[in-house]
């Protein structure tokens, strides 16, 4: 099986704050038979993504498929409120390091 | 109508004026822009200060204000300072007059309203068994939460705006507002579909972020109408195409079908949107849904303490691998030193999993060096100092029983702690009933020029 990075794929991967208690993640892609690929192989699933980041499912506030946008969209809970002790991401811009790298099947 | 938006955050960063100046020549109805954000952090809210310098915001309310009285068209303002604080409000004003009597402006009228909320109002609230609703999982705000808490505002809608534009206010500086509310508004007063309206305003409110490609502080131009929602890049280097007006729909929202605000939220799942032209993206569908019941987004910020920030530096592998016996070993002398409680001691190990936290894939396989960060906050700033000095020095001590360096654990940038900010938290984030729209919101109308 062949695979490719996401980040070879995806236009974009980013993140940033949604509110003070949340964190939302975009990864949005130029064309269709990308986008598609992406949201078949699984690898963004809810469960992928508790898997990458060692999250309960709990956490995950919301998960949507945004077609107009050609765009995977999810959010969220953070451990530690935006700008609390302790956070070193006020903006939460850098959370989708992890992302950049997953393999993607591609056939 | 036609809104020229020149700033996604007023003040936060300048105004690039060129792609201003074209906006201008495009007869704007109106000049509009957000100066608010909670990203900045509790601190700003907490301890009532703007995070923008005062010559930014100056240099942006300059470029608006002349603009607007010499189109001789209505400019609005909202989450004035970047808080919305009943005091960004005042600054704002302060400047607007200023500029009025330097530039010897005309006569005319400068409404504005806050948005801060009192204690003993919630507190009345909540005696009244009218619930303050946690937003984000958060539980009902109870008074603990509220005695923890230096300050609150709440989000205003459209309404307040509406009101200081029937009271024939030229300029309009507002306390803290939902972003969309402050474009949403004069296009709502003037009979426009509020679900366009909305729409519009949740578009615009970051400015260029909605265009490509990225490039912040460039003016974008919208149209509303009774069928569609016009957006253009001003900008001669970007465009607003369908795909950066999608992704912007969007960026730091939860979910792009729903957007939020007092009195409803608009529905963006039949949202359809068209290349116009080659700067231009025009949207048709957004439908606006009327709350059954008015509720207002609070937001508010408590002190922890005063705070000192310490460095250290590790390179030797060893020492990498026990980091956490490390700090475990400070923390110890911290305890010994200042008991258990009455002090926070945080450590941030950057080349591990700082950024991340326990979220961090790949914490188990940290660089080959390290540099920890310590806060440390507690009561006094004499305490915060010398708790952060013992949590930074006292890794230089640490005993790891196989360390082959014995003559200091750590390496130091500077043999000392720096004093920082105090800290903050952010102890509100809820919603509040009210019976009226303007419930928290008074607005004032004053005159300014010559």
């Amino acid at each position: 099986m062949t695979t490719r990075k996401l980040s070879e794929i995806a236009r974009t991967i980013r993140s940033k704050n949604t509110g003070i208690d949340k964190i939302t993640f975009d990864v949005i892609f130029a064309e269709r038979a990308d986008y598609d690929l992406v949201r078949r192989s699984g690898v963004l699933s809810r469960a992928a993504l508790c898997r990458i980041f060692g999250l309960p499912e709990s956490r995950i506030a919301d998960y949507v498929e945004f077609d107009p946008a050609l765009a995977i969209k999810f959010t969220i809970l953070r451990q530690v409120t935006s700008g609390s002790p302790g956070d070193a991401d006020i903006f939460g811009s850098q959370q989708y390091g992890p992302l950049l790298d997953i393999a993607v099947p591609t056939g | 109508m036609r809104i020229l938006c020149p700033n996604g955050h007023l003040g936060f960063a300048p105004i690039k004026t060129a792609s201003f100046e074209i906006g201008l020549d495009c007869a704007p109805d109106l000049i509009c822009a957000d100066s608010g954000s909670c990203d900045v952090g509790p601190g700003p809210l907490g301890a009532d200060v703007s995070s923008s310098p005062l010559q930014w915001q100056r240099h942006d309310l300059e470029h608006m204000l002349l603009a607007a009285r010499r189109l001789g068209v209505p400019m609005i303002v909202g989450s004035a300072g970047d808080t919305g604080s009943n005091s960004g409000v005042d600054r704002f004003v302060g400047i607007i007059k200023d500029l009025a009597s330097e530039h010897r402006l005309p006569r005319f009228r400068i409404g504005y309203f806050y948005s801060e909320v009192g204690k003993d109002y919630l507190r009345r609230k909540i005696a009244a068994g009218d619930a303050i609703d946690g937003l984000d999982g958060r539980p009902p705000l109870d008074l603990a939460a509220l005695d923890a808490t230096d300050r609150v505002v709440a989000m205003a809608g459209v309404h307040p705006y509406i009101e200081l534009l029937d009271r024939g206010a030229d300029i309009i500086i507002g306390g803290r507002s939902s972003d969309c509310a402050i474009f949403a508004a004069p296009a709502i007063r003037r009979g426009l579909p509020p679900g366009l309206a909305y729409f519009a305003g949740k578009v615009l409110e970051c400015a260029s972020f909605c265009a490509e490609p990225y490039a912040g502080k460039e003016s974008v131009l919208g149209e509303i109408t009774m069928e569609y929602f016009k957006v253009t890049a001003l900008c001669p280097e970007q465009r607003c195409t369908v795909a950066s007006v999608t992704a912007h729909t969007m960026y730091e929202r939860p979910n792009p079908f729903y957007e939020h605000f007092l009195g409803g939220h608009i529905d963006m799942r039949a949202c359809r949107y068209q290349q116009y032209d080659e700067r231009t993206t025009r949207i048709t569908g957004p439908n606006y849904v009327p709350a059954a019941e008015l509720r207002a987004k609070l937001e508010g910020a408590g002190k922890i303490g005063e705070r000192f920030i310490g460095m250290v530096g590790v390179r030797d592998p060893y020492t990498i691998e026990n980091i956490d016996a490390v700090i475990a070993w400070a923390r110890q002398q911290a305890t010994e030193r200042f008991g258990p409680t009455g002090y926070e001691l945080h450590y941030t190990v950057y080349g591990r999993d700082a950024v991340l936290g326990a979220l961090e894939p790949l914490r188990r396989s940290p660089g080959h060096e390290l540099c920890v960060v310590v806060q440390a906050i507690a009561p006094t700033q004499e305490t915060a100092e010398e708790v952060c000095m013992t949590g930074t020095r006292q890794m230089f001590y640490a005993r790891l029983p196989a360390v082959k360096g014995t003559a200091g654990g750590v390496a130091f940038l500077l043999d000392e702690v720096m004093p920082a900010s105090p800290a903050y938290r952010w102890t509100v984030n809820h919603t509040v009933r009210l019976d009226d729209p303007l419930e928290l919101f008074p607005t004032f109308i004053m005159e300014a020029g010559v």
